[in-house]
């Protein structure tokens, strides 16, 4: 199986710009401005069927596409390598590993959106895919693929590094475009959107990682090859999955998009650990609902996670086992959320901690029966809330009342922790 | 105070930014690594630099996870509590970095080598669990790791 993104990929360091090079990079960039124009390249990638694989697999082409032709004044595009989301380490992986698809593939993006100048940022934490990042945008430039007149065209490409400093809410897009513009990290209201008025006010795509790491092959091999790298008809592409929990392996691979879930498990991450059984699993990062024994077959791509009621989020699978409190996952997820929240608006600010309190109470044996309401009432309440980080701290809980309210009941009627020993 | 050649390359940064405020999140770290934490008075040197008032500084200072609006430790020591890390017993691992180092989450040891704080997911989820001490990642831990590592960091 020919995967794009983890092919160039070597052991244990990093692969070199000679290597990257031999092995086909910068081929794509090449082939684009010296034989394509902005809006073909546009078209492939809406061709692709490429989707955002930060998280909300909004189609990549389509995002690209909100942004105005016309307007006057610079834009600009922000790939987003804020990987907070817990459970997920993929970009990580992929940057520590190989800087240049990324360099690459945004490269293209600006070619293709007409921006002249473009920044990745960082999350605290990665410095080494940040020393990566800024050795590669040193080659790039060097070798004419980056910077001024890149080969020789009339067209001059930046990039740039923002490293951040931490805290999880500068993931979501607004709240990135302030933290870069160095305001504090509070979202902003949508509408206007960023594609129209984002960052300085211009016109702006942000993008993640992996999206924009696979738009060279993309350009190179063609929309109908990325399609076909898909294991489910109406699937395109590969997809990273980072595995943490109970598996033997807790690997980080790229294999074809809407592969069933047990086959992840099951193949590069050799099973569950000695004497453990699946119970459940988180598919996508902390944001997304549990999936349990009965979804192992659901294959791993958008639409069939969807519809078995979770999201195929960032492809942070974590995965636990008979042992695990369910209940006190979940209290372990919304603690992060409520501590992680901004603290902008009220429900977010108040709701987290007040679900929290309720789930840590029901952990340690104090829970009544009306908290199931309360929490079920919160799941619809926090939805008010002015950004996404709120109802998407809410799916884990409604995956735990969805699938195992039996397990919080017996929380609640044998006043103690059933999995404690 | 800081050196006319720190002010100097902090000018510089601040020059080469799109927006002066732009460079913030710089300038606030390469203070904090002047002064082992923000202090006021590096609040005011970055406030001046930047062009903003100390209050806009400030609500930048005190956002962010990894900047220190109060004294530290030496070395900060972040262990992750997120989820993959909880599967993995970071319960145990910060119980025992608690007792080794005699303080709470939160506290600075007697000698002032060492702040333990607990962190957000490190994206280090394969290797859970995990923790950054002085900005070094480490995972796979262990308490015997843990104890090693304290030691190895201490001589560093």
């Amino acid at each position: 199986m020919d995967l794009p993104l983890f092919r160039h990929n070597r052991r244990d360091r990093s692969v070199a710009f000679k290597e990257y090079r031999s092995e086909g990079g910068f081929e794509a960039l090449k082939r684009a401005i010296t034989g394509m124009t902005p809006a073909e390249v546009q078209q492939t990638v809406i061709d692709s069927g490429l989707r955002g694989r930060g998280g909300a697999g909004f189609p990549t082409g389509k995002k690209w596409s909100f942004v105005p032709r016309d307007l006057p004044g610079p834009r600009w595009i922000i790939c987003n390598c804020d990987e907070m989301e817990p459970g997920t380490y993929k970009d990580r992986v992929l940057l520590e590993h190989n800087p240049y698809s990324l360099i690459e593939g945004m490269t293209l993006a600006c070619y293709a959106l007409g921006v002249r100048h473009g920044f990745i940022f960082i999350r605290k934490g990665y410095e080494q895919a940040a020393e990566n990042l800024a050795r590669a945008i040193d080659e790039a430039k060097k070798e004419g693929f980056l910077g001024e007149r890149i080969l020789g065209s009339e067209h001059s490409i930046d990039i740039d590094l923002h490293l951040s400093a931490g805290r999880y809410i500068c993931g979501e897009e607004t709240a990135l475009i302030n933290a870069l513009e160095g305001k504090r990290p509070n979202p902003r209201q949508k509408p206007p959107f960023p594609a129209v008025k984002g960052l300085w006010a211009g016109p702006t795509v942000v993008n993640n990682v992996e999206t924009l790491a696979n738009i060279p092959g993309i350009v190179v091999r063609g929309a109908a090859w990325f399609k076909g790298l898909s294991m489910n008809p109406e699937g395109a592409g590969s997809k990273l999955f980072c595995v943490s929990g109970s598996v033997k392996d807790r690997a980080c691979v790229e294999l074809p998009i809407g592969i069933p879930l047990a086959d992840i498990i099951d193949g590069p991450c050799g099973g569950m650990r000695l004497g453990k059984r699946f119970k459940a699993c988180i598919p996508g990062g902390a944001s997304t609902q549990f999936l349990t024994a009965e979804h192992l077959k659901v294959p791993m791509d958008y639409d069939p996670v969807a519809k078995a009621g979770s999201r195929l989020g960032s492809g942070g699978i974590i995965v636990f086992d008979q042992d695990h409190c369910l209940v006190e996952a979940t209290l372990n997820l919304i603690t992060f959320f409520a501590r992680e929240s901004c603290g902008w608006c009220t429900p977010c600010r108040e709701g987290l901690p007040y679900v929290k309190e309720i789930l840590a109470r029901i952990e340690a044996g104090y829970g009544k029966e009306d908290d199931i309401d309360i929490l079920r009432e919160h799941i619809k309440y926090l939805n008010y809330s002015f950004c996404a980080l709120a109802p998407g701290a809410m799916a884990p809980l409604d995956g735990l009342l969805r699938h195992f309210e039996d397990e919080v009941r017996e929380h609640i009627v044998k006043k103690k922790c059933p999995l404690k020993k | 105070m800081i050196s006319e050649e720190l002010k100097k390359s902090l000018a510089e940064r601040v020059a080469g930014a799109i927006t002066p405020r732009e460079a913030t999140v710089d300038v606030m770290k390469e203070l904090q690594a002047h002064y082992g934490w923000l202090t006021d008075e590096a609040v005011g040197e970055a406030a001046s630099l930047l062009g903003l008032s100390p209050l806009q500084v400030e609500e930048l200072a005190t956002f962010y996870e990894m900047i220190y609006r109060r004294p530290v430790g030496k070395k900060v020591i972040h262990v992750c509590d997120s989820i993959s890390c909880w599967c993995a017993d970071c319960d145990g691992i910060i119980a025992h970095l608690k007792k080794r180092l005699g303080v709470e989450l939160g506290g600075t040891t007697a000698d002032g080598m060492y702040t333990l704080l607990p962190c957000a997911c490190m994206g280090r989820c394969g290797d859970s669990p995990a923790m950054s001490v002085g900005g070094t990642p480490y995972g796979h831990l262990t308490p015997h790791l843990v104890d090693e590592i304290l030691e190895k960091e201490r001589r560093a």
